[in-house]
């Protein structure tokens, strides 16, 4: 009997929330799947059509902007807030005396949510109420930054915020990876007389690969499930200049009844974080199996 | 274990007592829940006590809706929907094919509803010439409010053609003050131009093109005209217009700040809130052109089982469409009665033009759905043309170019 509970119970602790992901991240991931070949409006429906919703989705300038928004928002993110929180670390690795207090004061944005940040920025970033209004009452009249109105550039104001938000968690991350690199590797350059930044360039940002490498994925699935900061921020306007896909789908989800297009439009999203995620699983595997 | 068996128990006992009395019930999905709105539902609600229901009130608040018809969704998915819920225009006809609406025309033959509404707004309570919903109020949409003074000050008189609007407008930009208050969220954005489509297309173009979707009138050179209108009236709006929420650009001219603003009458409630006088203080007039939009709110009534359901779904559609409510709740949230019969002696001055109105063009053939808010067209074709409508005001797409736009959109959102 023991025996049997020593060879089954593992398994038993685990079915539960084996048969829960089964059901309701690949059941749904098929539910999904299986609406956005439908015609479904208000209600689901089962009547397989064929690929009539990706038609639309594809034909629709809106979702185009989605797209395109998402990766104009994605890269810029992504790579600012990387760089600014790798030179932030390095930085705050000079084994400086308030470290502790910094590193605190450049975590605080993650403790806020995004509609906080959205809701900030947006009064900031307002012309008549934030920085151009400051700046021209100071006397420069002709001064002016009205990104957050200018259908071009409004996505910016997005990254603006965004990496506000996630550099110094970025950073916290980076700092940990300087830390847990061999101390003697660097005292031995030392002692050769390597100059600092040499050190960082050839001996410490090599070594720390698999930091870069989480610290993409968890900035990367941010930017694509990016909902509330659009939502505060600029409420997907002007116009719909600032829409990306997760917006789009909850507007055709929710407002506008239209599930079947909001159900490929989730396909097409979930395609996305695929193509990101699967690569770095598959070298992952490989190297375990190596 | 004993506390599910003992709620086992009374739950039977409930329905038992329930089954023998058949006292009304109803549960009511609604998203009133501001200020006066939330008033005007605790009438209805004292008036179905009074005779003897029992009222369940389900308020879900937030996203226009948004939330409350997720909410509905879920309900009705589950085969448990409330008894009456808070719905209007197309989407009632929508929830119709789903199979899951009510037959109230018991109710309505009883109570004549069809010799006191009005004919094109009793044609969006009835699903397949069965009634099967029950309409709150009258939301004129094409309003044109006004600052008096700003006006008196500036030599100005209400417009009443687009031309002189313009006119009006520059004068106003000239002396510095904003000609248009106005938000730069989507929903505002169709207002407007809605109201500027009915001045341009005329009654008869503006159902062809928005009721109709008729790919030739959405195509036309009335509709380059009405998107060279939309591009001036951006001209007449403030730089800092994004986002910005309709009561405070309300209070714009409230303050003097702005001169105009195109709103539905619940921008009459700011006004009446802050102590205005209509006439005096701001004027009401209706925006340039013939013809007159409208905004019905109205609850639909959801197929239940069970007498007491049926019996409390009457009673409610009873009162709904009753003289006392109609007037009380109306007079609260600032827009008219559906029926017209209901005495006005209470009602504001803008109410009344606005009553008179909605008569004339009910004769006339000119009493038309809005469709920025959702009495035209379903959710999927209103949105596509409102994508174009605010992606236009908010760049410098061309007038031809957003009309091939509005085509297309259309076309794709079937």
């Amino acid at each position: 009997m023991t025996k049997w509970l020593e060879t089954h119970l593992p398994k038993m602790v685990l079915a539960p929330s084996f048969i829960a992901v089964l059901v309701f991240v690949y059941g749904f991931i098929a539910w999904t799947a299986w609406v956005s070949l439908t015609r479904s409006r208000l209600l689901p429906k089962y009547e397989i059509e064929g690929f009539i919703q990706y038609e639309r989705l594809f034909a629709s300038p809106r979702w185009d902007t989605a797209i395109n928004n998402l990766f104009i928002f994605g890269a810029l993110f992504i790579i600012i807030a990387m760089v600014l929180g790798l030179l932030l670390a390095i930085l705050l690795d000079q084994k400086i005396r308030t470290e502790g207090m910094i590193r605190t004061i450049y975590l605080y944005p993650m403790a806020l949510s995004m509609i906080v940040t959205g809701t900030a920025w947006k009064w900031i970033l307002n012309p008549g109420l934030g920085i151009q209004a400051t700046v021209r009452s100071w006397g420069f009249e002709n001064f002016s930054f009205d990104w957050l109105v200018n259908p071009d550039f409004a996505i910016y104001t997005i990254v603006l915020a965004a990496v506000w938000q996630s550099s110094g968690f970025v950073m916290a991350l980076f700092l940990a990876g300087l830390r847990s690199v061999d101390e003697e590797i660097i005292k031995a350059a030392q002692v050769d007389g390597i100059p600092t930044w040499r050190i960082y360039s050839a001996i410490i940002i090599p070594s720390m690969g698999p930091i870069f490498m989480s610290a993409f994925i968890v900035l990367a699935h941010l930017a694509i499930k990016s909902f509330d900061l659009v939502i505060a921020l600029t409420g997907g306007g002007p116009g719909y200049a600032t829409d990306l896909p997760a917006t789009y789908m909850y507007a055709m989800a929710f407002s506008r009844g239209d599930i079947g297009q909001a159900a490929s439009s989730a396909m097409i999203m979930m395609l996305v974080v695929f193509t990101i995620v699967v690569p770095y699983l598959y070298s992952e595997l490989r190297a375990k199996n190596d | 274990m004993k506390r599910t068996a003992f709620a086992a128990v009374s739950a039977f006992a409930l329905m038992a007592s329930n089954v023998a009395v058949a006292e009304p019930q109803a549960e009511v999905l609604h998203w009133w829940t501001s200020g006066g709105e939330a008033k005007s539902v605790a009438v209805l609600q004292e008036e179905f006590s009074s005779k003897g229901g029992t009222w369940t009130d389900m308020p879900v608040a937030g996203g226009g809706g948004d939330a409350a018809m997720t909410a509905l969704r879920a309900r009705v998915l589950s085969g448990n929907a409330p008894t009456a819920v808070q719905l209007k225009g197309p989407a009632i006809q929508e929830w119709y094919e789903e199979g899951v609406l009510a037959d109230i025309s018991a109710v309505a033959d009883a109570n004549g509803w069809a010799d006191v509404l009005p004919e094109s707004i009793a044609s969006h309570m009835k699903c397949e010439g069965t009634w099967c919903a029950a309409p709150v109020n009258v939301h004129r949409i094409d309003w044109i409010w006004a600052n008096a003074s700003v006006l008196e000050a500036n030599g100005i008189t209400m417009p009443t053609t687009w031309d002189e609007f313009n006119a009006a407008a520059d004068t106003l930009l000239a002396a510095g003050v904003i000609p248009l208050a106005h938000g730069g969220q989507a929903w505002q954005d169709a207002t407007v131009f809605e109201a500027v489509a009915l001045g341009v297309l005329g009654p008869d173009g503006f159902k062809k093109a928005f009721v109709d979707l008729d790919t030739d009138t959405l195509t036309s050179d009335g509709m380059v005209a009405v998107f060279d209108q939309m591009r001036k009236m951006r001209g007449y709006v403030d730089e800092n217009f994004s986002g910005r929420d309709w009561n405070l650009a309300t209070a714009m001219v409230m303050n003097g700040e702005a001169a105009f603003q195109i709103m539905g009458d619940w921008a009459k409630g700011e006004f009446l809130a802050a102590g205005k006088v209509p006439g005096e203080d701001f004027l009401c007039q209706s925006t340039p052109g013939d013809g007159f939009l409208y905004n019905v709110d109205s609850f639909a009534m959801f197929t239940v089982d069970g007498d007491d359901k049926k019996a409390g779904q009457d009673l409610l559609a009873e009162l709904i469409v009753g003289q006392n409510f109609q007037k009380v709740f109306n007079l609260n949230k600032g827009s008219i009665p559906a029926r017209i019969d209901v005495a006005l002696d209470d009602f504001d001055s803008c109410a009344h033009t606005s009553s008179a109105d909605m008569k004339a063009s009910s004769e006339g053939g000119s009493l038309l759905p809005s469709y920025a808010h959702g009495m035209a067209l379903r959710g999927a074709q209103a949105g596509a043309i409102t994508d174009v409508v605010t992606a236009h005001f908010n760049s410098d797409m061309s007038s031809a170019d957003a009309v091939q736009m509005l085509a297309e959109g259309v076309a794709n959102s079937m």
